[in-house]
């Protein structure tokens, strides 16, 4: 017989008392999607929900800069527990590999997503962030396989280039029956557009917030991802 | 313990299977364990035998543990190497115990020093048989 991978089998188990799964998507790289998914994690556990926050995107990781995750690493229990900052458990590739490069081809990707997901005990949550990497590659096939109920809340920009890329993976996601949030346009200059759920405005103050979470949800950008919220469904 | 974790999935998916196989009685399911991720087989095998309770499927199985020497070819030089060949520290090796794909990040071809190789064979937990009554 062929062998068998026993991993697959205990990734539902593992998700199973996660209620709502959300991925922070976008096709193109650089459109605010990291900034996105933390400030989200932090919002909704301010709000009191019970939150996960999972960095997918293992060759551009960054959650732990933005959140400033330093000297922290998962609990080994019946798996690995994620460590918590601010309320958020968060889980990332960077604790394994001492924030260097991390070359992975997509075989090797999907690998170290299925392990991940089978060895994490996130345990009761309301909410699990996923951070997902630019594209539809191997990472995001994973989510789908796996996380059958995940929710996509999609980010784009203003620039004609990624409202493009961005319907293009909505007509995916929409023939694949993946629910859609809905779109969040980032650095938006005024009003959001007819296909926008929210709008957030272009933060100058973002950048120095990086890294110190409590400032993080003082910027303008997380007050207009805050006010989104509800309009996307998630509070 | 993560061991504990991986030791989950195996018996999980060897009950799975075997059902799927309509075996009457799961007798023995070969285990592999890659040496790459270097799992302690004495965790795993005391993980196994306390889940085995939840698991009435798997009550009489025998768990046979088979070790698997790692292999790695690369693909910039197509280079063959074991893991013997190649240098870490000891908390590398914890990392890749977690993570085996972590191999990319703390090991490199010895000839070309490529970080870009394939890990042929040996890298974690496998099920390589189920032997059962039908």
């Amino acid at each position: 017989m062929k062998s068998i991978d026993p991993r697959p089998s205990v990734i539902e188990e593992r998700l199973k008392k996660v209620k709502r799964i959300i991925a922070v998507t976008g096709w193109k790289g650089g459109i605010g999607k990291s900034v996105t998914a933390c400030t989200l994690a932090l919002l909704l556990a301010k709000k009191g929900y019970r939150t996960g926050l999972f960095d997918l995107d293992f060759a551009g990781a960054s959650d732990h800069i933005i959140l400033g995750a330093k000297g922290l690493f998962p609990k080994e229990e019946k798996g690995i527990e994620p460590p918590v900052l601010e309320g958020v458990k968060f889980m990332s590739v960077v604790f394994f590999s001492e924030n260097k490069a991390v070359p992975l081809r997509g075989a090797n990707v999907s690998d170290a997503i299925i392990e991940l997901l089978a060895i994490t005990q996130w345990g009761e949550l309301d909410f699990l962030v996923l951070d997902m990497p630019p594209g539809i590659n191997d990472a995001a096939l994973d989510v789908m396989r796996f996380a059958r109920k995940a929710e996509v809340l999609a980010v784009t920009t203003p620039s004609v280039i990624a409202r493009d890329v961005l319907a293009r993976s909505l007509e995916l996601y929409r023939k694949l029956k993946v629910p859609i949030l809905g779109v969040v346009e980032n650095m938006a200059a005024g009003a959001r557009t007819k296909t926008a759920a929210a709008a957030i405005r272009h933060d100058r103050g973002l950048e120095k917030a990086i890294g110190r979470p409590a400032a993080l949800l003082r910027t303008a950008f997380a007050a207009d991802l805050g006010r989104a919220l509800k309009p996307l469904g998630l509070a | 313990m993560h061991e504990w974790a991986l030791a989950e999935s195996v018996i999980k998916s060897a009950v799975e299977h075997a059902a799927a196989e309509k075996f009457k009685k799961l007798k023995e399911a070969g285990v592999v364990f890659g040496e790459l991720q270097a799992i302690d087989k004495e965790i795993f095998v005391f993980a196994l035998e306390e889940l085995r309770k939840q698991f009435p499927g798997a009550r009489d199985c025998k768990f046979k543990i088979i070790k698997q020497p790692a292999a790695f070819r690369c693909k910039a030089c197509s280079h063959k190497f074991l893991l013997k060949d190649l240098k870490k520290t000891k908390d590398e090796a914890e990392f890749i115990h977690f993570m085996p794909e972590m191999a990319h990040t703390f090991l490199k071809c010895p000839k070309c020093k490529s970080p870009d190789f394939e890990i042929v064979e040996g890298r974690g937990v496998t099920i390589s048989y189920l032997k059962g009554g039908r």
